[in-house]
Formats: structure tokens, C-alpha cells, sequence
């Protein structure tokens, strides 16, 4: 049985591998394989995989995780400012630092549970992002947001990067824009995906899962609960981290704004559309949300009129009307829209409805074949 | 003396926002339970109440304009000021005080449909689904306005005889520099008002009695026969009032904006944790306090000694209170204690 889940784990990997190494292959007839989108994919997938630890196993809302983004862009950017174009160590530091704030803000945050973990998170948030658009302005560079400059020490390449103009990310001499950061990212991806995997399978994984069910009465057994919280909650801010250092791999820009609390909505909304404390789910949220936004708010009226120009004239006008509140800039309708239906009809998101769909399937075919044997 | 006393007033305009909105936030959660993050929504569609009845106000037909004679210059006159002249131009004037009017009604189908419509099927659902629900509805409902009236802020002036300010200094003998806008003294007024009428609402009207009673324990007010649920309905119809009518009088001092909501959502959130989930006393406190807190942190004096402690002073506050006394300074004892 052990070895039949390993082997089953094995093959999900190898899978899964290849769909997200071949991506730029098979998005091509969707018309998402360029670069910058593929990139976006990658990087929210590591951030909703690791916000998918917190939530999806422990049932802790989180309403702050976009700090931990913004903390893994500022020291990626710092890192590539100060130390080197090299994306390694602006990757760990950053990985690192929102370690550590994710462990400072969470030992105090999860004193509570339920809704008052969600406003302590939301505060903690909401502070850091003022905080980054006055007093910290030094670090932050505030509105203007964080920049490479010419002037910037880069004590490792300076010799080797101050003749060229405004350096780009690399990784030993492989610049990092294109597909080579696409690959990057989603060789992390592949990474950050085996360890959460590990993380769901293994005892501690069960213990997250227990806790989420029954906090009060693993507590009764004589189980400490917190150190556990911790560790899952340090263990995604790792992840945001992670993922906000890899934005700025992709393109060096830090600004506030990707700490704000709609951000860490944004988040909230990928994991649960895809599919909350599923492995795979987030990354198909995140995938889908990403997508959609590209492809929906690059439409305008004339885009519509050709889509619907099958129709009669004064009904295409109607159409076009109605169909201009949910594209272009108001995606944000259809998005908002998404979400709560979601939420209504489909709380397990989009894996719970294949599952269910597949179910449906498996149910009936077996019942028709022993008819046909009948 | 007179730095603090002019703090304190500051405070007392910001804090009287917080606490009608936490007002209503704490009504829908002590007695329908549920956590609503489309409150601050409601806030927003106050002030588009009040921007609609404007546009309504000031629709213009254009006019050749005589005292410019060397091209053809068209100027727009509202209809309201062909027809009634002087008359027009007042009521034009008063638009903010006048959409008090539109907005009451607006605000109670709007708390109704919301509630029969949607948070009535939540109720049963975890606290992290209500949330969610409700935030989604808010994306929607921000979004639809932005549609109709564009992203950017809608200035809308108080009443001319209220616009400028009052020279309250001379007043209580306290120097002239001492000055205070009028408008945001009747907003302190008039949501001392709205508080006051929904305190004596719920303690002096027999129905008042039944919610309070419903509150407490919901299951034995409905054995006694009495729909509860219905009440607490028009409870909900009440807090989006509360919180619309806070709404429309808050345009001349903010011009409205579709996120103006969110913004104002987040700490009326941490407003009612302060205050105690579920306590009306509690949460119109806490938001004159943090309001006024707020008001103090900013100024120089204490910005020298600590940088930064105005933007943050209101989160701090409530990690404080959370961590120390998690029902909130006037929350019930053994409700949401952990």
C-alpha cells in the first residue's frame, strides 16, 4: 500500500513536471505562451501553493500574506542592488526575511483563531504597507517604488556589470527575462510543489489537517497545537516570500502596492477557486485567475463587436453593451462574480468539480456495462 | 491647550465615520451573526446616493452664452435654475441634506435584498465562507459603480451657509486661531443623532426589545412564537441605513470614490474588534477613541518622538486589545473569546 502511494506520488510528479516544463507548448492555441504571462503563472502558483499550507490544512484565513510578497520583492531588489545580479542570493534572502517576519507576526497572530486571526493578519498588514508608503520610504522608496539604479555598489559584479548600463537579473551570466526566467520560475515551481506535497503526505501534514478539524479536541488529548500553527504559518509566508522575490527576479520593481490587503484577497480567491487543501488546486486557481485577466481585460468594444458579429445589429449593440461591463477594466465584475459563486455552489472549487464530474461518470458507466453483461 | 482641543475636535469627525459604520457592522454580527465585509460597500453607496441625487439635481440644458460676444459660447444652466431661479439654485445647494431623503428608502431595499438575497443562506456557513461571500459581493457592487460613475472622486460641496468655518476659539474664550469647519461639526451632531436613534430604538421600543432579547438567545425568543428572523431582517435594513446615512454625510469632507468603502471597512473592522464583537456600545467607543487616537498620533510633536505612529497607531491598538482582552473592552463575557 506504502509503496503503491509512493509510486502514485512519484508519477504525480513526473506529471505534473512535465505539463508545467512543456507549458509554453500547449498554451500556445490558448494564446498565453509568451513570457511575462507565463512567469505570472508560475510565480502565483508558488504563492497560492504555500497560502494553501496555511489555509487549506489549518483553516487559518489569512488576510496579510501579500506582505510576505512585498518583504520577499524589497530584499530580492535590495539583494540585486547591494550584492549581485545573481538571482540565488536575492532569492533565499528574500525567502529567508519573509521567514522571519511570517515568524514574528504569526507568533503573535495566532494567540487567536477564526475571524480574529483574519483581523490580526489584517492588521499586521495593513501596518506594514502604511509603514511602506512613509516612514520606511529610505528602504521602500515609497510611491515611486524600489528601482535599480547606476550608481547601486553590487559589491560581487560591479567591475563586471558598470560598463553596460542598467544590469538585468541573471543567473551565472543567463539573464533572466523570457523564457529563461520563465524556466526559472518554474523550476521553483516544480520545487515548491514536491515540498508541499511531502508536507500533505507526511505526519505533520496530518497534524495541520487535524487541527482543522478539531483544534479543541486535539488540544484535550494533551496535543500543543501552536508550535504546529507556526511552523505551517512560517512555512507559507516562506512561500509568499518566496514567490515576491522570483517578481522581482522577472522584472526588479518593488512597489507597496503588492502589499496591500487586496492583494492578499487575490490570493484568497486563487486557493479557493481552485480548490481549497487540495495539492493541485491552487495552482489551477491561480493559472485560471491570471489567465483571465490577461485575456478579459485586454478586451475593448472592438474586440466585442467582432466576437458578436454574427448577430443581428441592434442586438449585437445590446450584447456588446452588456458584455463591456465584465471585460477591459471591469474584470474585476467578472472576478468578484466568480468568486461567490464559487463560494455559493462549488465550495471545494474547480477540483471538487471535475470530482464531481468524474464521479458522476464513474457511476454511471459501471452501471451500464453490468446492464450490457446482464 | 488649544493643539489638544483642536486634536480632539479633528478626531471627533473621523471617529463619528468609524463608529456609525462599526455601528452597523456590530448590529449585523450580534444579531444575524454574520461577518460582513460588504459593510463598507454600503458606506460607499451612501455617498453615490448622494452623487446620483446631485446629477439628478444638475441636469443642464445648454445655453448661449451672452456676455462673451466675440464667438458662439455655450454655458450649461441646470433645468432646476430656469425654472425656479433663485429657488433652484438653493435646492441645488442643499443636494447633501436632500439625499438624506432618497437614500433612507435606497439604503433599506438595498440591506434587505442583500440579506434575503444572499448572507441568509450564510448563516449557517463558517465564519471564513461569510467572509469570502461578502467580499466577493463587494468586488461586484464596487466595480457596477465604478461603471457608472468612472474611478475617479466626485467633489460635492456642503451648503453655502455651512461651508466655511466656525470660529469656535472666540466661542469658549480660547484665542482666535481656533477655527473648526461647520460641516464636520454637524457630522458629529448628526451621528450622535443616528447613534442615539438607534440606541432608543432598540431600548425603549417593544420591538428594540424583542431584537435585544433575540440577540441574547435566539432560540428562545422564536419557542415563544415570535419570527425573530424577520426582525433581525429589518435590523440588517437598519445598519445599511446607519451606515449609508453616515455615507452621504461624509461627501463634503471626502469626495466619494467606488473604494472609498474598503478603505473605511478595514478599520471599522478593527474598530468593532476593539469595541467587543456584538457590543453597540462598544463599538461607537472604540471609534471615537481610535478616532481620536488617530488624530492625536498625527500630530508633529508626537510624530518626532515616533515616526510613522499615525498610520499605524489604530492596528496597534487593536493587536494590543486582541492579544490582552479578546472580547474587546466592551464585548459580552464567553462570546468569540478565542
Amino acid at each position: 500500500m506504502n509503496s503503491q502511494s509512493k509510486n502514485k506520488d512519484i508519477r504525480l510528479m513526473a506529471i505534473f513536471s512535465v505539463i508545467v516544463l512543456t507549458a509554453p507548448i500547449w498554451l500556445e492555441p490558448l494564446g498565453a505562451s509568451y513570457p511575462a504571462l507565463l512567469q505570472k503563472f508560475a510565480i502565483f502558483g508558488i504563492f497560492a501553493i504555500g497560502f494553501n499550507i496555511l489555509f487549506g490544512l489549518t483553516g487559518y484565513l489569512s488576510f496579510g500574506h501579500a506582505t510576505f510578497l512585498g518583504v520577499g520583492s524589497y530584499t530580492a531588489v535590495w539583494s540585486f542592488k547591494l550584492l549581485s545580479m545573481n538571482v540565488i542570493p536575492g532569492v533565499i534572502f528574500g525567502t529567508i526575511l519573509a521567514g522571519m517576519l511570517a515568524v514574528l507576526i504569526g507568533y503573535v497572530s495566532l494567540r487567536r483563531s477564526g475571524i480574529y486571526f483574519s483581523i490580526l493578519t489584517l492588521a499586521f498588514a495593513q501596518m506594514s504597507y502604511n509603514l511602506a508608503y512613509s516612514v520606511l520610504t529610505p528602504i521602500t522608496n515609497g510611491e515611486t517604488s524600489l528601482q535599480l539604479a547606476l550608481d547601486d555598489p553590487r559589491i560581487f559584479d560591479a567591475a563586471r556589470t558598470a560598463s553596460q548600463g542598467l544590469p538585468s537579473t541573471e543567473l551565472f551570466g543567463l539573464k533572466m527575462s523570457g523564457y529563461p526566467g520563465f524556466y526559472f520560475c518554474a523550476v521553483v515551481l516544480i520545487i515548491a510543489f514536491y515540498i508541499s506535497m511531502r508536507i500533505f503526505r507526511s505526519p505533520f501534514g496530518l497534524k495541520l489537517r487535524a487541527i482543522k478539524s478539531n483544534q479543541t479536541r486535539m488540544k484535550y488529548i494533551g496535543f500543543n497545537t501552536r508550535p504546529y500553527l507556526l511552523w505551517a504559518f512560517v512555512i507559507s509566508g516562506m512561500y509568499a516570500g518566496l514567490a515576491g522575490s522570483l517578481m522581482a527576479v522577472t522584472d526588479p520593481l518593488a512597489g507597496a502596492e503588492r502589499m496591500q490587503w487586496t492583494a492578499s484577497g487575490e490570493v484568497v480567491l486563487m486557493t479557493i477557486l481552485g480548490g481549497l487543501g487540495t495539492l493541485i488546486g491552487p495552482i489551477i486557481g491561480a493559472g485560471v485567475i491570471k489567465y483571465f485577466e490577461n485575456i478579459f481585460s485586454a478586451f475593448n468594444e472592438n474586440v466585442l463587436h467582432n466576437i458578436f458579429s454574427f448577430l443581428p445589429d441592434g442586438l449585437e449593440n445590446v450584447v456588446v453593451q452588456v458584455a463591456g461591463l465584465f471585460v477591459g477594466s471591469g474584470w474585476h465584475l467578472t472576478l468578484g462574480l466568480l468568486f461567490m459563486i464559487v463560494v455559493i455552489f462549488l465550495p471545494g472549487g474547480i477540483v471538487e468539480g471535475i470530482e464531481k464530474i468524474r464521479a458522476r461518470f464513474r457511476r454511471t458507466s459501471p452501471a451500464s456495462s453490468s446492464e450490457k453483461s446482464e | 491647550m488649544d493643539v489638544i482641543f483642536i486634536q480632539l475636535l479633528n478626531g471627533l469627525d473621523k471617529g463619528a465615520a468609524y463608529a456609525l459604520i462599526a455601528l452597523g457592522l456590530t448590529l449585523a454580527f450580534g444579531t444575524l451573526g454574520i461577518v460582513n465585509f460588504a459593510h463598507g460597500v454600503l458606506f460607499m453607496l451612501g455617498a453615490f446616493c448622494t452623487v446620483s441625487v446631485y446629477k439628478v439635481l444638475t441636469i443642464s440644458e445648454k445655453v448661449l452664452d451672452e456676455s462673451i460676444t466675440f464667438f458662439k459660447a455655450y454655458k450649461e444652466i441646470p433645468y432646476l435654475e430656469t425654472w425656479w431661479g433663485e429657488t433652484g439654485t438653493m435646492i441645488i445647494d442643499y443636494a447633501v441634506p436632500i439625499s438624506i431623503i432618497f437614500a433612507i428608502p435606497i439604503m433599506i431595499l438595498v440591506g434587505i435584498i442583500m440579506e434575503r438575497g444572499l448572507i441568509r443562506h450564510f448563516y449557517k456557513r463558517d465564519h471564513a465562507d461569510q467572509i469570502l461571500v461578502t467580499f466577493g459581493l463587494a468586488i461586484v457592487i464596487q466595480e457596477i459603480v465604478k461603471h457608472f460613475y468612472g474611478a475617479n472622486p466626485i467633489p460635492i460641496g456642503a451648503p453655502e451657509i455651512v461651508s466655511g468655518s466656525a470660529a469656535i476659539g472666540v466661542f469658549l474664550g480660547l484665542g482666535e486661531n481656533l477655527v473648526y469647519p461647520w460641516w464636520r461639526m454637524i457630522y458629529f451632531v448628526f451621528s450622535v443623532v443616528v447613534i442615539g436613534g438607534v440606541f432608543s430604538f432598540l431600548k425603549y421600543t417593544t420591538y428594540g426589545m424583542v431584537v435585544r432579547a433575540g440577540m441574547w438567545d435566539r432560540e428562545m425568543v422564536g419557542m415563544l412564537g415570535i419570527d425573530i428572523q424577520r426582525r433581525f431582517t429589518v435590523v440588517f435594513a437598519l445598519a445599511a441605513v446607519v451606515a449609508g446615512l453616515a455615507g452621504v454625510m461624509y461627501t463634503p469632507i471626502v469626495a466619494p470614490d467606488y473604494h472609498m468603502g474598503m478603505n473605511f471597512l478595514v478599520l471599522s473592522f478593527v474598530v468593532v474588534v476593539v469595541g467587543g464583537m456584538g457590543s453597540l456600545p462598544g463599538a461607537v467607543v472604540a471609534g471615537f477613541m481610535l478616532g481620536i487616537l488617530e488624530s492625536f498620533s498625527s500630530m508633529n510633536e508626537v510624530k518626532q518622538i515616533l515616526p510613522g505612529i499615525d498610520q499605524i497607531i489604530i492596528y496597534l491598538v487593536a493587536v494590543a486589545i486582541l492579544l490582552l482582552r479578546p472580547r474587546g473592552l466592551m464585548g459580552r463575557k464567553g462570546v468569540m473569546e478565542d
